[in-house]
Order: C-alpha cells, then sequence, then structure tokens
C-alpha cells in the first residue's frame, strides 16, 4: 500500500491568508489545489511537504466570470469538469472546454482544476514511478539523483510539460493572475513557463495562480488535439492547440502551440507567421504543418515513441488547422465531404 | 505517530466523528476506521476508479481525497445505495445481467452509474460510456456493464420493461 507521507494541513479561506501562511512556512510548505497529481506525486515520494496550504476553501478562486465579448476570467480554482462544461467557454473558447474535458478522467475532472492543470508537474517515465522502482533503478535528477536517465551526458531534467490547457490557453494569448506577499502580477501565460522539467514555472514559491484572463475572443477560431494511448485516462504524449483570427477570408492573427513536445509548451511561431495575411488553402496547410513540427522534439520519455510523436506532430497541427478551414481532417477524404 | 484529528464526516445519511491523521485518506478512513469496505482499494493513484464514491452527488476518487477537505459535504458509498437488506435499481440489473464478473470495479461503477442517472434519466449509449470513462474493468466485461446501466435507466424512467431474466433464473 501507497500511503501519503504524515503533512499538516492548513485551510485558508482567502487568497491574502494562503500566500501569508506559505510565506511563513517556507520550502517545507506546498500547495494544493484538486490534489489529483500532487497526491499520487507525495505517495510516490516525489514531494514530501510538511506543510500542505489546501486552497479549496477558498472561494474567490471558483467559479467563471466575466462576458466573452470582454474576456472571461476564470478562476485558478475552477474544476476542470466546471470549465469544460461552461456555456460561455464551450461557445466562444470550444478549444479550452475540449482540452478541459479531455483531461484524465471524470472523476478525476470533478475534483482537478484548471489552476492545478496549467501549474501540472511535467512528467518522465523515469520520474513518474513508486519510490521503489526508482531506487531500483537508479534515482533521477529531478528526485533523488544527479543525472537524468533519459539524457545521461545532460546537465537538465527533460521531463514532459504535461499539461492540456495551458498550451490552450497560451494560443489564446491568455493572462495569468499571480498573487504573492509581495503583491500581485498579472503575466502572459506564456511567460508562465521555464524550459526546465525541475524548475518549470515562473513563478515564486508563496505565489499563487488566482485567475486565467481571456482576451476578448470575437470571431477567433480555436481547436486542440490531443494523442495519447487510451481515449481516457492518460496525459497527453503531443497537444496541438491553435487560434487564429480571419479578416476577409484571410488569416489575421495565428498561433500554434505545442503541448507535451519538450518541459513548457513550446510556440511554432514561424509556423504562425506563414499563416497571416494568406487564405486557408489545403496547400498552405500542408507547408505550415511541416514547419511547425521543427520545434517539435520529443525524447524517449513518455508513452509512445518518440519518432511517432513528433510525425504526429505534422499530422495533428494540419488537421487543426483543415478543421479550422473547415476541410475535412486529411486531403484524401476530400472528395468525401465535397 | 502522527497527531490524530477529531473529523465529522456525513457518510450515508448518517453523522460520524472520527479521529484520524490528517494524511489519511477519504478511502483509508471509510475502510479502516468506518468499516465501510464496499468501497475498493484499487491503484491508489487516481489511475483506476474502483474507489470512486459521491461527494454531494458527484463522483470523485476517494484514494485522492482528503476527510479534512470534506467537513459538511454529502458522502455516499455503494453501501448507501440502498436501504439494508434491498437492492438499488442499478445493483438488481447488474445482477441480473451479469454485469459484475470478479466485482472488484462495480462499487465505482455502480456509484458514477448513479450520478449520471440522476443528471439524465434515459442517457445513450455514448453518455453512459463517457460518464464511465474513468472506471476499469480488468475483466473486460464492459458490454454487459453498459446494458446494465441502460436496463436500470429504463426501469427507474418507469417504462415497461421485461425482466432479462429467463423462467427459473440463470444456472
Amino acid at each position: 500500500m501507497m500511503r501519503l507521507p504524515p503533512f499538516t494541513y492548513l485551510a485558508p479561506l482567502s487568497v491574502g491568508e494562503a500566500v501569508r501562511m506559505m510565506a511563513d512556512h517556507g520550502p517545507e510548505a506546498m500547495f494544493v489545489a484538486g490534489g489529483t497529481d500532487l497526491y499520487p506525486n507525495m505517495k510516490r515520494r516525489q514531494f514530501e511537504p510538511k506543510v500542505l496550504v489546501g486552497l479549496r476553501g477558498i472561494r474567490e478562486l471558483v467559479g467563471v466570470r466575466g462576458e466573452a465579448t470582454t474576456g472571461l476570467v476564470i478562476g485558478a480554482g475552477t474544476t476542470l469538469t466546471d470549465v469544460s462544461e461552461h456555456p460561455a467557454v464551450r461557445e466562444h473558447v470550444p478549444a479550452l472546454a475540449v482540452a478541459a474535458g479531455l483531461v484524465s478522467t471524470p472523476p478525476l475532472r470533478n475534483m482537478g482544476t484548471i489552476g492545478g492543470n496549467v501549474c501540472v508537474d511535467p512528467r518522465c517515465n523515469y520520474y513518474n514511478q513508486s519510490y521503489q522502482w526508482r531506487r531500483a533503478i537508479g534515482f533521477c535528477m529531478k528526485k533523488d539523483g544527479d543525472i537524468c536517465l533519459v539524457a545521461p551526458g545532460s546537465s537538465r531534467c527533460w521531463a514532459v510539460s504535461s499539461t492540456d490547457t495551458a498550451p490552450v490557453l497560451w494560443s489564446l494569448g491568455a493572462r495569468a493572475r499571480l498573487v504573492g506577499v509581495g503583491g500581485e502580477r498579472v503575466v502572459p501565460v506564456a511567460s508562465l513557463f521555464k524550459d526546465d522539467g525541475i524548475d518549470y514555472l515562473a513563478k515564486a514559491r508563496d505565489e499563487v495562480l488566482t485567475e486565467i484572463l481571456l482576451p476578448p475572443v470575437d470571431g477567433l477560431r480555436c481547436a486542440y488535439l490531443k494523442l495519447r494511448r487510451r481515449g481516457s485516462f492518460d496525459f497527453p504524449v503531443l497537444g496541438v492547440a491553435v487560434a487564429l483570427s480571419l479578416d476577409g477570408g484571410r488569416v489575421k492573427t495565428a498561433k500554434i502551440v505545442l503541448g507535451a513536445v519538450a518541459s513548457q509548451p513550446r510556440e511554432a511561431v514561424e509556423a504562425g507567421a506563414l499563416l497571416v495575411g494568406e487564405r486557408l488553402t489545403p496547400a498552405l496547410i500542408a507547408e505550415v504543418a511541416g514547419v511547425a513540427a521543427r520545434p517539435s522534439k520529443p525524447l524517449d520519455n513518455t508513452d509512445l515513441t518518440h519518432p511517432y510523436r513528433k510525425k504526429m506532430t505534422k499530422v495533428f497541427v494540419a488537421r487543426a488547422l483543415r478543421r479550422l478551414a473547415g476541410l475535412p481532417d486529411s486531403p484524401e477524404n476530400e472528395e468525401e465531404v465535397a | 505517530m502522527p497527531t490524530k484529528t477529531i473529523l465529522t464526516l456525513r457518510v450515508n445519511g448518517e453523522t460520524h466523528e472520527v479521529a484520524v491523521p490528517v494524511h489519511k485518506t477519504l478511502l483509508e478512513v471509510l475502510r479502516e476506521d468506518l468499516g465501510l469496505i464496499g468501497t475498493k482499494h484499487g491503484c491508489e493513484l487516481g489511475e483506476c476508479g474502483t474507489c470512486t464514491v459521491l461527494v454531494d452527488g458527484q463522483p470523485v476518487l476517494s484514494c485522492l481525497a482528503l476527510p479534512v477537505e470534506l467537513g459538511g459535504r454529502e458522502i455516499l458509498t455503494v453501501e448507501g445505495m440502498a436501504p439494508p437488506g434491498q437492492l438499488h435499481p442499478l445493483q438488481q440489473a447488474f445482477a441480473e445481467l451479469g454485469a459484475a464478473q470478479c466485482g472488484y470495479c462495480t462499487p465505482g461503477i455502480l456509484l458514477t452509474s448513479l450520478a449520471l442517472l440522476a443528471d439524465k434519466r434515459e442517457p445513450t449509449r455514448d453518455e453512459i460510456r463517457q460518464a464511465l470513462s474513468g472506471n476499469i474493468c480488468r475483466c473486460t466485461g464492459y458490454t454487459k456493464i453498459l446494458e446494465a446501466v441502460e436496463l436500470a435507466a429504463l426501469r427507474m424512467s418507469g417504462t415497461p420493461s421485461p425482466s432479462p431474466l429467463p423462467q427459473g433464473g440463470r444456472g
């Protein structure tokens, strides 16, 4: 049996109280929201905090507020179920509803929060294992060891960003509100991450992610596609988020963001730029998908083989763009629909 | 020995006071402190669904829930689905259709189905499949499970339906 290691549980009722508690307890404390990622990790001794600051009792963190035309605001403590079922999210930012609804399983989504999914600990086949397994094979640098077992010559950790919602939020140009003891700041979701499997968040320890601020989404088209072995349970081994706006049939703005191909979501900047000012023709989509796959450099540390995941990046980007263009998923099927 | 905390939990309509360390999960408290062993202990990591219970009517994973976070919430386990000695229509349908082989996943699936039927009286097969997509049956008896949920839904919505049991029962 794997039991949680002992800890003290604190239940603040406001964000201010939560960040003060975190600052008071220092590195031995961690925040917990839904607990769906942290508790399994604690059972496997990836984390052994002496103090947990529970965010569940903080009402101001829960709920979707505002209007899509001026920008929805999603409390970070809103469950993934509530995000995926929210009428305004479904209507105006369907890619976010889809991504939230594809995280793990229904009961887990009833517990897990969007803030937790954005901040989810990067994963690796050599890391997300029981203590005994890790001890037997030799610990890695992400926990208890000093080398990377995926790339032993490397000085950094290559654990994989495994959030479904962050690539979508990045593609939409969303921002995140962080509140700490020193005050609060609003940063683009795109600058919330660092390319390191251990130190992966550009957020201070005492800062809480309180809100996701979506921009006005007038006329924005967005899509999210997820690759994994099973249709449920699994973390993404590839996520593709695309958001674009059109003006008179031509692309006005475009962002393509890849998930689970690096330690942070990765924007395919060059590919997005190729779309701007152009019409979404099948030929352009094929070209852009090839360019978008370039920043995808998966390593052999998740489910499914890394060459396949790289290959599927191109396929999924093309598929996402084709959907937004109203084309069938693959060129071979074009006649069926036309 | 870690310090114990006294917690009040509402389980199956009854109020329980338990003295437990805060790091004990709801699953552990249900089974070890309240003796409610109908909730099964599977993967312990949120990857199988067999420990599912309802909290305020919503399926949650008891292996990843802390009792300290559940004060004032109504917890329902498989023991509370029907009065003692009786079966809920879902349990009846599962028994009649043989929708359980080893039975280990059954409590979680029954409760998840109960939540689904409270929300949708006549779910489609796809809706049932989606609702149960967090519950693994390692005997892979999924078809009978889906059929049993459909039968229970029919009976619960008052639609007349023939008994699937042949005369004399199953041999």
